[in-house]
């Protein structure tokens, strides 16, 4: 399990390093998506894999943490995911408002022949 | 003389710290009140300078007998910084001179501002002047002392540039406050320097700690910061040049900060620390070394200015050089002169600017060439304005004279026999007679002589108030002049006791010593000067306006150049250097940098644990992600020509990765990784609208240069790849250590009161974190909301879509009509999804962050099934009132524990039985949580909505171009 999720991550994050280094911007913004996945995986990968047990309690009684998932990545990636959406926003509407504003969908804001 | 008081010192302490922070109330009140309310300002200020003046009044009696008065409040302890006061005699003395020289000019300005100038602005800008000014003088604390000393300079840039309409005023205030300020940014370092070799910060610790601050290593450092910070403020050479481009300012700003007080704070700091700093060669050499070229200097031009505020500022300069002069020689009666000649130069030359400021106001100039023969039209101001010039250039009876006679006799004495010391007399002498010579050029020019007939408005005498204030700074010149002892004498004296020590015996100022050479050297600089005068007066109107090469050593025009270079040229020539403007570079040095960085940290040590701790792997997962890995690698192939293909192959790559959440025990993060991937998509669909169509392949994609690139970065894609791939399975494969995340485990319920962790670590544990982080989500939602409203779609995007345009026939209006109506009921059904979200979050999966997002999804689905102008004739959504309530809700759940005494945000838990519904969990936690849901929701629907509407924009230009277009072809 372990090689075949830091396989997806480090796949996620190459496709996702790739397309941000491209000149279109939505490609970039493409990339800035699965980086995101890539990352919040990676986070959440910290706290080890754990199948079938989610951090949630009885209610009393003595609790063994070894028998649960972490919950302090997941609960940073919860956060993370929501403000990854709020990034990907913003950048979509910078990107299309350069795009109205200089005609081009370079990130440059000009085509490189320019 | 150090001696703390003891009883009734309450009463005292209070009436203290009142007269701090008086002004400061009063600028605060004064900025309430509307422009009409002219007189109401006015009296206000009036008042509350008296006020200020009547406690200083009445601790006369303790400073008198060598007492310091203090008072104290903590304002950061943790830095030695408490806001503490000190008043000793010569403080006091200061004081009294700018609180009552404040009340002389409010008046003054009462009449001088025009009806368009806002008064109380005015003066809540000159009150506040007022308190720092008072601040620096009765500051116990050296830091704070600074602060107060930035807040003059600050105060002065404002007051300057009051008139912002006109470009000279603001240079002459840019350049006030680059000049004073960086000045200040000195002085702090100096006074830290001095604090750390006294051992305090303390005013009167520093004071009796010189000989230890003398020899210490930093001294000269020290030194040299704090004569900038000093030599700056009081426009010493070659600091000197922003004075006459403050006089831009309005004249009672002038004749207030730019001679009575501000320009006075350099030359008070140079006497107040004298025996701290002073008394060494070095102290003597720069002191008086600048202070006497200042001298010299500052009078010379002054002479050949033709502006007579100009003639003023650089008299002033001029004075200020005095002054330092005596502070530079120092000792007890040097220190005695400096400080009656700070008083006696602001009682003469607020005068003389007033008088400036009523020709100004009353003949449309200032300009001495077109001057001339006023004594006729206006002579009460005339004959005010020459016996404030006579003072100004030392004419006995006056107080003027006084003063410069203890110079005189100063620099005939000796000190210490250097070629400085020796030579005094001679500078001194060259001063007074170019004094001379400049105080008969403005009485003659401008009062006498044929009377000017080409004036822009005919001269006559001002209101009766304006002249007052005149009025009674002349009588203190004369009344000063003629019987210093029983007038300023003992005061003068307790203050200078203050500062050179409590044994200094009592030096009696009078008029008539007896025939001795100070008196001779008064003579000759008088009628040398007079010669001096008569000599060239046909010359300098004609001549350039300073004396023979000086004129063209323009301190402005060195300042300007360097100004130029540092804040124009050099942020340009390294950004060409060091920087890009072009995104790409910058993103591949990032990357570049952080492999770099991930490298260098983990070179040779990242090593695979002996025994892995893997998990056998299952094949369906295994399938999983080889349907994500080429989702990834699919979505970086299409996204340059096919964007919705990328786009659902993105989707893909999401889902798998929600799965993912939710195969390893994580069904928190898959719900809201489901719900956002749903927004994500809706969002970029939305904005695929409006990038430009792209069916032709880029020719530029096929050439060598693009290949290479596109190369490159694989390799670069594929070194970070692997290197995360790395580090994940070398993390992943060791066993968890225990962490904090034990401890949230185990007390989750009886802490939090709820049962899923992770979600009371998000609204109880670490709620503070997530209230920044719904902040953030608020703030980009506003940023979207406000980019777009000025948005400009490109030209070719405004056209109607392809498929709007062909088919005009009623199969549009059916279009997915089922699937339309189907969402349109799924509306309710989403609301008690999101509410189920919601509640069940304590306990069980769910929570505020994923019912926000459902219900922005059930708003969003509206939109999807019909359109935006549907969907807003029939439900309001106010999606910044959403989230404005939600971060008031979490602040105030936040701040409720205060009531209790707890810090923020602490959370308290129970459960509450309600019947029929059983046990249900009633946290504050729960609350907070409702914030967290509104602000999500808000936060999410904003910026969908936001984009959605550009639509909406775009139809409503097509049908303005269509009218526009239609009126254009009527005519023809």
């Amino acid at each position: 399990m372990e090689i075949i999720l830091s396989a997806a991550i480090g796949i996620l994050s190459a496709s996702g390093i790739w397309l941000v280094l491209r000149p279109r911007s939505f490609q970039v913004i493409v990339g800035l998506c699965l980086l995101s996945y890539a990352v919040n995986l990676f986070i959440f990968a910290m706290g080890r894999l754990t199948p079938g047990a989610p951090p949630i309690m009885p209610k009393g009684g003595f609790v063994d943490p070894t028998l649960y998932a972490d919950p302090l990545p997941q609960a940073l990636v919860l956060t993370a995911i929501v403000i990854s959406f709020a990034t990907t926003a913003l950048f979509l509407v910078v990107m299309i408002a350069s795009r109205g504003l200089t005609g081009t969908d370079h990130v440059d804001g000009k085509e490189r022949s320019q | 003389m150090f001696q703390d008081k003891g009883k009734a010192s309450m009463a005292e302490h209070n009436l203290f710290l009142l007269l701090a922070c008086l002004p400061f109330a009063t600028s605060l009140i004064l900025l309430t009140l509307p422009q009409s309310a002219r007189g109401a300002s006015t009296w206000l200020s009036v008042l509350s300078l008296v006020g200020g003046l009547a406690v200083l009044a009445g601790f006369l009696p303790e400073i008198q007998s060598g007492n310091v008065l203090r008072a104290s409040l903590d304002w950061v302890p943790s830095l030695g910084m408490n806001m503490a006061l000190r008043l000793d005699g010569f403080a006091w003395l200061f004081a009294a001179l700018v609180l009552s020289i404040g009340v002389l000019v409010v008046v003054y300005a009462r009449y001088y501002m025009g009806d368009s100038d806002s008064l109380p602005r005015f003066y809540a800008l000159l009150m506040a002047f007022t308190g720092a000014m008072q601040g620096i003088l009765i500051s116990g604390n050296v830091l704070v002392m600074v602060v107060f000393w930035e807040l003059t300079s600050f105060m002065s840039f404002l007051l300057i540039g009051f008139w912002h309409q006109g470009a000279a005023a603001r240079d002459g205030a840019r350049t006030a406050l680059i000049v004073t300020a960086l000045g200040g940014l000195c002085l702090l370092l100096a006074m830290l320097m001095l604090g750390q070799a006294a051992g305090s910060y303390d005013l009167g610790m520093i004071l009796r700690s010189g000989d230890a601050v003398r020899a210490h290593p930093w001294y000269g450092a020290m030194l040299a910061l704090f004569l900038i910070g000093a030599f700056t403020k009081s426009a010493q050479f070659p600091f000197h040049f922003w004075l006459p481009g403050a006089m831009a300012a309005p004249t009672p700003v002038s004749a207030f900060l730019h001679s009575a007080t501000m320009v006075k704070a350099g030359v008070f700091l140079l006497v107040r620390f004298s025996s701290v700093l002073g008394g060494t060669e070095t102290w003597f050499f720069v002191v008086t070394g600048t202070g006497v070229t200042t001298l010299i200097l500052g009078a010379a031009i002054a002479l050949y200015r033709h502006d007579l505020k100009g003639l003023l500022a650089y008299s002033t300069i001029s004075h200020l050089g005095l002054i330092a002069t005596l502070a530079g020689v120092g000792g007890p009666v040097a220190i005695l002169a400096a400080i009656f000649h700070i008083c006696n130069h602001a009682v003469f030359k607020a005068s003389l600017f007033m008088a400036a400021g009523i020709i100004d106001h009353e003949t449309g100039t200032r300009d001495m060439r077109r001057l001339s023969g006023l004594f006729r039209p206006m002579p009460f101001t005339a004959t005010l304005a020459i016996v404030a010039a006579a003072a100004m250039a030392g004419v006995p009876l006056l107080n003027g004279f006084l003063s410069k006679e203890m110079f005189l006799a100063e620099s005939v004495d000796w000190h210490n026999g250097t070629w400085l010391d020796d030579h005094l007399p001679y500078f001194a002498v060259i001063g007074s007679t170019l004094s001379v010579a400049y105080s008969l050029r403005f009485i003659a020019t401008v009062f006498f002589g044929p009377q000017a007939t080409d004036l822009p408005k005919p001269p006559h005498e001002p209101p009766a108030w304006m002249r007052r204030p005149v009025e009674l700074l002349v009588l203190i010149c004369l009344v000063v002049g003629i019987v210093p002892a029983l007038t300023l004498g003992p005061i003068v004296n307790t203050a200078a006791r203050s500062v050179a020590g409590a044994d200094m015996p009592y030096y009696k100022i009078a008029v008539w010593h007896g025939i001795n050479a100070p008196l001779m050297l008064s003579l000759v600089a008088m009628a040398v000067g007079t010669l001096i005068y008569v000599a060239s007066a046909r010359a300098i109107p004609h001549g350039p306006e300073g004396p023979f090469l000086i004129h063209r050593l323009r301190g402005q025009r060195i300042y300007d150049w360097l100004l130029f270079r540092l804040t124009w040229r050099l942020p340009r020539l390294t950004l060409s250097v060091f920087s890009t403007e072009a995104l790409q570079p910058q993103l591949r040095l990032l990357v570049l940098t952080a492999i770099a960085v991930a490298v260098a940290s983990l070179w040779g040590g990242l090593t695979m644990a002996e025994d892995l701790r893997l998990h056998a792997p299952n094949p369906a997962f295994a399938l999983l992600w080889l349907v994500g890995g080429a989702c990834a690698i699919g979505a970086a192939w299409q996204a340059k020509y096919h964007r919705f293909a990328a786009l659902i192959l993105l989707g893909g790559a999401g889902v798998v990765t929600c799965l993912t959440f939710a195969w390893f025990s994580s069904p928190d993060l898959a719900l809201t990784q489901l719900l956002v991937e749903v927004a994500t998509t809706v969002l970029l669909l939305l904005g695929l609208r409006w990038l430009p169509k792209r069916r032709s392949e880029i020719a530029e994609d096929k050439l060598l240069p693009a290949k290479i690139r596109r190369g490159r970065d694989l390799v670069i894609a594929t070194a970070g790849g692997l290197g995360i791939a790395a580090m994940a399975f070398a993390v992943m494969t060791r066993p968890l250590i225990s962490n904090v995340g034990d401890w949230f485990l185990g007390n989750a319920y009886y802490e939090g009161g709820g049962t899923n962790v992770v979600n009371v670590i998000l609204v109880d544990f670490r709620a503070f974190d997530t209230f920044g982080e719904i902040a953030v989500l608020a703030i980009v939602g506003l940023t979207i909301f406000a980019l777009l409203r000025r948005f400009r779609p490109a030209p070719e995007s405004i056209e109607a879509p392809y498929q709007q345009t062909q088919d005009n026939s009623p199969t549009l209006d059916d279009y997915l009509y089922v699937p339309s109506v189907i969402m349109v009921w799924m509306f309710p059904l989403l609301i008690v999804v999101s509410g189920y979200f919601f509640f069940r979050g304590h306990d069980l999966p769910g929570g505020g962050f994923a019912a926000g997002v459902t219900l922005a999804i059930a708003f969003l689905v509206q939109y999807l099934a019909t359109n935006v102008r549907w969907v807003e004739s029939r439900i309001t959504v106010l999606p910044i009132r959403w989230m404005g309530i939600g971060l008031l809700i979490a602040a105030a759940t936040g701040m409720g524990a205060w009531l209790f005494g707890y810090p923020f945000l602490t959370a308290y838990a129970r459960y509450v039985r309600i019947p029929l519904v059983g046990e249900v969990p009633a946290a504050t936690a729960m609350l907070f949580d409702v914030g967290v849901f509104a602000t999500v929701m808000g936060a999410v629907v904003l910026m969908l909505v936001a984009i959605a509407h550009q639509s909406l924009r775009a139809s409503r230009r097509r049908e303005m171009d269509g009218i526009a277009a239609a009126r254009t072809e009527e005519p023809a």
